[in-house]
C-alpha cells in the first residue's frame, strides 16, 4: 500500500502568554515543528506500510525552510519526501491550499491512501483535508481514531463523532484525517536520522505541478483577513475572601441567589 | 506581495507581536520583513494602525474566479444537522443569528434539512424564524454521509444561490462543509464565534479565534459566493419561539440513482454515558483542571456536579493525562459550553480553555494562584486549595438539602 502523508510546519512557542501590561503576545523560544496531529498521520502511515508493504511519502507546502519538517519526518522512517515550494503559493487560504496540495498528490500519482492530521494547530480549520479529497474526487473520512481492517480495497475505520463514534467502510483510494487517539508515535531511530540528513528531497514549484497561477496563494484565495485583535475579557470579579468556611458560605449564598445549590 | 512604507511606520512593534511566523523584526525602530519567512497571512496588515504594511496579490488583474456574478446570490441559509432524526441544538442557535443577519440584509432566512421522516421538526423551524425550509426527505438520506450530503448540498446551493451559508462547527459540520465549499470554489471560515454584516459593503464579517485563541481574526469572502462559515456550538443564543410564524416548505426531490455513494456507515455507537451527553447543553457545568492531580480526585468534581445537577467538564491537561475522556474536554480543541453556571476547579485558565467557556453566565473560579488567568473571566473568585474548598462545599451542600 502506497501512502501519502501531508504535513504542515507550524510555529511552536514553548510558552505563549500575554504581557499583562501591554497585552501583546510574548513568545519565548519560538521554533518550527511538525504539526502535532500530523505526527499521528506519519505514524499510522508507517504502521500500515509495516503491515501491508508499500511505501510512505510525506509532502508539505511551505517556504524553503519547511524542508526541515520533511527531514524530521524522514527520521521516523518515512521513505520519501516532496516539498511544494514557490513564491506563488504564499498567502494561500484553505481553498488555494487544497488546490495546490491536490495537484501535488496528482503529480506523485501513485498512492492508495492519503493521511492528514485532523487540523493544524496554527489555523485550527481542519478544512484542507476534505477540500483536497474533493478535488481529487476520492472519498474521505475525518477524525479517524482507528483503522480496523483493510480488505479487498476497502478500509474499515472508526471516526469520532460528538456523541460517540461511527464505523465506516471506505473504498480506496481515500483520504483520512486522524486524531491523537489513533496511535502512539515512535521515536526516530539513529539509522533513519542519519539517512534523513543526507536524503535528497524533491522540490516542486507551480510549473512542476501544472498549476494555474491565478488559483494559487493569495490570488487564488477566496477569504481575506480584514482585522486582527486581542480578545476582550469582561472583568467584574468579586473575590470571596476569608477562611475556607467563610469562602464556602459566601459561595453557597451566591449560588442560592442563582437558585442553585 | 507584501508592501512596506517606511515613512508610515512608527516602529510601534504591533506587527512584530502579531506575526505568527516571526518574519518581522524592528531594526532602528522600523519594521523589517523577511520575505522568505512571510506567509502573507495578513495579520500584520490588519494590526498596523498607520497602514504601513499592505498585502496585494501579485497579479490582481488575473484574479481566480472573480467572474462570479455576486448579485445573483441572495438569502441566508442554515444547513441543519440531524442525528437519528433529531435536530442538533446548534441549528436553533444558528437560526437566531441567521435571522438577525437576514434582517440586516433585508433577505429571507432558509434552512436546509437532509434526512428522513422529519416533517414535524421541519415544520417547527418556522417558529425559529425560517422563511423557507428546503427539505430532502428520503430513506437513503436518513444518516449523515459526507459524499452524499456534499453532492446534495452542492446541487441545491447551485440552484437557489444563497449569499450566506452557515453550519455548526460540530464533527459533522467540520467534516461536511469544507467539501461543499471546495466544490463550490468559495471561501469558508472555520469555527466562527461572531458574525456581523459590514454595513458599507454588505459583506459577512466572520470572526474566529486564531493561534489557539490568543488573537481574534475577522475574515471576509469578498469575491466568491456563497460566503460560508461554520460556527461554534453554544456561542450564539437560541431565539424565542414564535408559535404563529409560518414558513414555506420546499420538498427537494431525491433520486438515488443520480448519486453514487462511496463510503458507507456500518454502525453508529453512542459512547456518551448520559452525563457527558448533556455537557454541551447543561445549565450547570463543574470542570476540573490539572490541580486535581489524578483521576480519582475527579470524584470531587463529579460529586459536586451531581449535587448541583450539572455536567462534568475538564480542561485539557486532565484529558491529555487520561484522567478524563476527551468528550469532557472544554476549550479550543474540545467543546464550547455556555451554561448559566460554570465552576472551574483548579483550572488555571489557559486562553485555549477560556474560549470554550467564557460566555457562561456566571463563572466561579477556585484556584490556589490568585494571578491565574481564569480569574480574569470569573464572576466569583475563590483563592484557595481545591482539596480544602471542594470537600467543604460538598459537605455544606449536602447539609442544606
Amino acid at each position: 500500500m502506497n501512502i501519502l502523508v501531508f504535513i504542515k510546519q507550524v510555529p511552536y512557542a514553548k510558552e505563549v502568554r500575554l504581557d499583562p501590561k501591554t497585552h501583546t503576545l510574548i513568545r519565548d523560544g519560538v521554533e518550527s515543528i511538525i504539526n502535532p496531529y500530523d505526527m499521528y498521520a506519519i505514524e499510522e502511515g508507517l504502521r500500515l506500510k509495516e503491515f501491508h508493504g508499500g511505501k510512505v511519502t510525506v509532502m508539505t507546502m511551505g517556504p524553503p525552510q519547511a524542508e526541515e519538517a520533511l527531514r524530521d519526518a524522514l527520521s521516523y522512517g518515512v521513505d520519501d519526501a516532496v516539498l511544494l515550494s514557490d513564491r506563488a503559493f504564499a498567502g494561500a487560504d484553505t481553498l488555494a491550499t487544497s488546490y495546490t496540495l491536490a495537484l501535488g498528490a496528482k503529480n506523485l500519482r501513485d498512492f492508495d491512501l492519503i493521511l492528514c492530521g485532523k487540523q493544524a494547530v496554527d489555523g485550527d480549520t481542519g478544512q484542507v483535508g476534505p477540500g483536497m479529497a474533493v478535488r481529487l474526487d476520492i472519498p474521505y473520512v475525518t477524525y479517524v481514531r482507528k483503522i480496523r481492517s483493510v480488505d479487498d480495497g476497502t478500509m474499515r475505520v472508526e471516526r469520532i463523532m460528538d456523541d460517540g463514534y461511527e464505523v465506516i467502510d471506505v473504498p480506496l483510494p481515500a483520504l483520512l484525517t486522524v486524531v491523537k487517539e489513533i496511535n502512539e508515535p515512535r521515536v526516530p531511530s539513529l539509522k533513519n536520522k542519519m539517512r534523513a540528513k543526507k536524503q535528497s528531497i524533491a522540490v516542486w514549484g507551480a510549473a512542476d505541478i501544472g498549476a494555474t497561477t491565478a488559483r494559487l496563494g493569495l490570488a487564488g484565495s477566496a477569504t481575506q483577513v480584514t482585522d486582527v485583535f486581542k480578545p476582550e475579557r469582561k472583568s467584574n470579579l468579586e473575590w470571596l475572601e476569608g477562611s475556607v468556611a467563610e469562602q464556602v458560605d459566601a459561595l453557597v449564598d451566591r449560588l442560592q441567589k442563582l437558585k442553585v445549590g | 506581495m507584501i508592501l512596506f512604507d517606511p515613512e508610515k511606520c512608527t516602529g510601534c512593534g504591533s506587527c512584530v507581536d502579531i506575526c505568527p511566523t516571526d518574519a518581522i523584526e524592528l531594526i532602528n525602530e522600523k519594521a523589517v520583513i523577511n520575505e522568505d519567512e512571510c506567509q502573507l497571512c495578513g495579520s500584520c496588515e490588519a494590526a498596523c494602525e498607520t497602514g504601513a504594511i499592505t498585502i496585494e496579490p501579485e497579479e490582481p488583474e488575473e484574479k481566480g474566479d472573480s467572474d462570479v456574478d455576486l448579485s445573483q446570490y441572495r438569502g441566508v441559509w442554515i444547513i441543519a444537522e440531524q442525528r437519528k432524526g433529531c435536530m442538533a441544538p446548534v441549528v436553533y442557535q444558528l437560526m437566531g443569528k441567521g435571522h438577525e443577519l437576514a434582517d440586516t440584509l433585508g433577505v429571507p432566512l432558509a434552512v436546509v434539512v437532509i434526512g428522513f421522516d422529519m416533517r414535524d421538526q421541519v415544520e417547527s423551524l418556522a417558529g425559529y424564524g425560517a422563511d423557507t425550509v428546503y427539505y430532502v426527505n428520503h430513506p437513503d438520506c436518513a444518516n449523515f454521509n459526507d459524499g452524499l450530503y456534499t453532492d446534495i448540498l452542492v446541487d441545491i446551493i447551485n440552484k437557489y444561490k444563497p449569499e450566506i451559508v452557515l453550519s455548526g462547527a460540530t464533527a459533522i459540520g467540520r467534516s461536511l462543509i469544507p467539501g461543499v465549499a471546495t466544490r463550490l470554489e468559495t471561501g469558508l471560515t472555520a469555527d466562527c464565534t461572531q458574525l456581523e454584516i459590514d454595513p458599507e459593503k454588505n459583506l459577512l464579517l466572520q470572526t474566529r479565534p486564531a493561534y489557539g485563541g490568543h488573537i481574534m481574526a475577522t475574515i471576509v469572502c469578498p469575491n466568491h459566493r456563497p460566503q460560508m462559515a461554520t460556527v461554534r456550538p453554544n456561542v450564539m443564543k437560541k431565539p424565542q419561539v414564535n408559535p404563529d410564524a409560518q414558513s414555506e416548505i420546499v420538498e427537494i426531490p431525491f433520486d438515488p440513482s443520480a448519486y453514487s455513494i462511496r463510503s458507507k456507515l456500518v454502525e453508529h455507537i453512542s459512547e456518551s454515558e448520559g452525563e457527558e451527553a448533556l455537557l454541551s447543553d447543561a445549565d450547570i457545568v463543574v470542570a476540573g483542571g490539572r490541580a486535581l492531580k489524578n483521576s480519582e480526585n475527579f470524584e470531587l468534581v463529579r460529586t459536586l456536579a451531581e449535587l448541583l445537577g450539572g455536567a462534568v467538564g475538564a480542561s485539557r491537561p486532565p484529558v491529555d493525562s487520561e484522567w478524563m475522556p476527551y468528550r469532557h474536554q472544554i476549550g479550543q480543541t474540545g467543546k464550547t459550553v455556555c451554561p448559566k453556571l460554570y465552576i472551574a476547579c483548579g483550572i488555571s485558565g489557559a486562553v485555549q480553555h477560556l474560549v470554550g467557556m467564557e460566555s457562561s453566565e456566571v463563572i466561579v473560579a477556585i484556584n490556589k494562584d490568585r494571578s491565574a488567568p481564569i480569574f480574569e473571566v470569573a464572576t466569583y473568585g475563590i483563592e484557595g486549595d481545591i482539596f480544602e474548598i471542594l470537600p467543604a462545599l460538598i459537605k455544606r451542600l449536602k447539609e442544606s438539602r
